[in-house]
């Protein structure tokens, strides 16, 4: 048998699917634009707004340090504190909502509620909590518990599902009771998973307690928005900037608390 | 001797630092409750208050789903899209070079890395703001919004998955004299494209919820109904919004699980 008869497969073989696949992206994204009403006068428009924009914001302006300060600490307490509850409500949902260690009737209610907290945007439950408790900090505070619910509770339930079932069989075995399991067999293989996505909960609260302060909920947001509303631009550019910088300081911090828990 | 060894898991240095992190947190929790602005009456009110919002949201009103829902409902899916498909047409350009196996120019290494930084640091509302400021409210602003949005996570994300591809394919086509450009498309893509199709539909799943809030400051999608439902304290109507947000967020995330699997 020589080698020219045997039958190979082309290496980059022509895929009619992706092509026609490609082809119908190309035609929703005409359809599309032309729903947008996109138009070259407007382009220019936006183009000639957005320079003057940029103008407007620099220099950026730190006049009113004390109030962006003061702003920035309250994003940072409203993140912390819902990160405490968040995470506390999250271990026992995501308990829960673990299908190897909880009955059937337990981990449907469970994954439902995870289900809502994830579904809806923050800012969503931002809306609903500042109608329900009034503007300042609690809403802020109870919208991003729900918010961390959703995350944590979901992983969480996730990393349970992926443990060894030998150590809880040997301590079921043994006699031990429930919480007993829990404590000795179950925490211990998912500790170091949820001190991660805890860390990665507080940095994502804080970028979210940054925002959700735009309809109310306290934090810096309400600053920036007021700042929008009053065309003073070249204030919004330093909340941006402060804005940027505390993310940028507590991705680093971040990244230091998990190295020393590894 | 040997015998009375203690066993610890943990060098004393890892020890206290653990300790340093728990009691640095304790510290700041204290102090952010002593110092955050909560007031006690809202506090007992709110179980009272959520109960009156949820009797007044009930019963949902149906019957505006025709009339005010469904043509922005669709808009927020064509705002998602279209701006996750933008999106791609700029975070392969950037997570490339951003990828520095691929890109050997440090320079633009961190002219990428500045990109991707500064999209992801600034929340989806202020960037809805930013645009709706430059091209005045709409489906454009919102469009603009989210493509701008996602590049730092589809970019970083691209530029992970290019940094860990396989250099053996790569450097025998290099070897051959291949061009740039076949380098690229025969060598690196084949072995990034099921995580770039993965991470191009997770951000779409993303952009579904991000696009149902943006319209919240004006740019367009279901937030514009949310807003003025809202603001008209119709809170059936908002019930209705919620509870068509809700659908579609689910659906589009059983879609991309179903898709997902098939790729990957």
């Amino acid at each position: 048998m020589s080698a020219a008869t045997v039958a190979r497969p082309a290496p980059f073989a022509v895929s009619w699917w992706a092509r026609l696949g490609y082809l119908l992206a190309v035609l929703y994204c005409l359809y599309a634009l032309s729903i947008l009403d996109i138009s070259w006068e407007r382009l220019l428009a936006g183009l000639d707004n957005g320079s003057r924009f940029l103008g407007a914001m620099f220099p950026p302006e730190f006049k009113r340090w004390k109030l962006l300060i003061d702003n920035l600490l309250e994003s940072l307490q409203i993140a912390l504190i819902s990160s405490l509850f968040g995470v506390l409500i999250s271990l026992p949902v995501g308990l829960c909502a673990s299908r190897n260690l909880m009955p059937d009737w337990l981990t449907w209610p469970a994954r439902a509620f995870i289900a809502v907290c994830r579904s809806f945007h923050p800012v969503i439950f931002a809306i609903l909590f500042v109608k329900a408790v009034g503007f300042g900090p609690l809403a802020g505070i109870l919208t991003l518990i729900f918010a961390s619910i959703g995350f944590v509770a979901k992983l969480f339930a996730e990393a349970i599902e992926e443990i060894s079932l030998k150590p809880v069989e040997a301590a079921r075995a043994a006699g031990a009771p429930f919480l007993s399991v829990l404590t000795f067999a179950v925490l211990p293989q998912v500790l170091n998973r949820f001190i991660g996505f805890s860390t990665y909960q507080v940095d994502s609260n804080l970028r979210n307690s940054t925002m959700i302060g735009i309809v109310g909920a306290g934090g810096i947001g309400g600053t920036l928005a007021a700042a929008f509303q009053r065309f003073d631009y070249s204030f919004v550019c330093a909340i941006l900037l402060a804005i940027i910088a505390l993310i940028m300081v507590s991705e680093y911090v971040a990244v230091r608390v998990k190295g020393v828990f590894q | 001797m040997s015998a009375d060894r203690i066993w610890q898991r943990f060098t004393p240095a890892e020890r206290m630092a653990r300790f340093v992190v728990f009691l640095v947190a304790a510290i700041l929790l204290a102090w952010s409750f002593r110092t955050v602005e909560i007031i006690p009456e809202f506090l007992m009110d709110a179980p009272e208050q959520v109960a009156d919002l949820f009797a007044r949201m009930w019963p949902v009103d149906y019957a505006y789903y025709e009339r005010g829902v469904h043509a922005v409902l669709i808009e927020t899916l064509h705002i998602a899209t279209l701006g996750t498909i933008m999106t791609l047409g700029i975070a392969i350009p950037v997570g490339i070079m951003a990828a520095s196996n691929v890109c050997r120019v440090p320079a633009l290494n961190w002219l990428a890395t500045f990109i991707l930084v500064s999209s992801r640091s600034v929340n989806t509302l202020v960037w809805a703001l930013l645009f709706v400021a430059v091209f005045g409210p709409g489906t454009l602003a919102g469009t603009v919004t989210i493509a701008v949005r996602s590049i730092g996570f589809v970019g970083k994300l691209f530029g992970e998955a290019l940094e860990e591809s396989a250099p053996g394919p790569i450097e025998a086509l290099r070897a051959a004299g291949a061009p740039w450009i076949s380098v690229f498309l025969k060598g690196y893509w084949p072995q990034v494209s099921p995580a770039f199709w993965g991470i191009a539909l997770f951000r779409w799943d993303i952009n579904v919820r991000e696009s149902s809030v943006i319209g919240l400051v004006g740019a367009g999608g279901i937030g514009m109904a949310l807003d003025e439902a809202l603001n008209l304290f119709h809170w059936d109507r908002v019930a209705l919004i919620l509870v068509c947000i809700f659908a579609v967020v689910v659906i589009a995330e059983v879609f991309v699980t179903h898709i997902r699997k098939r790729i990957i």
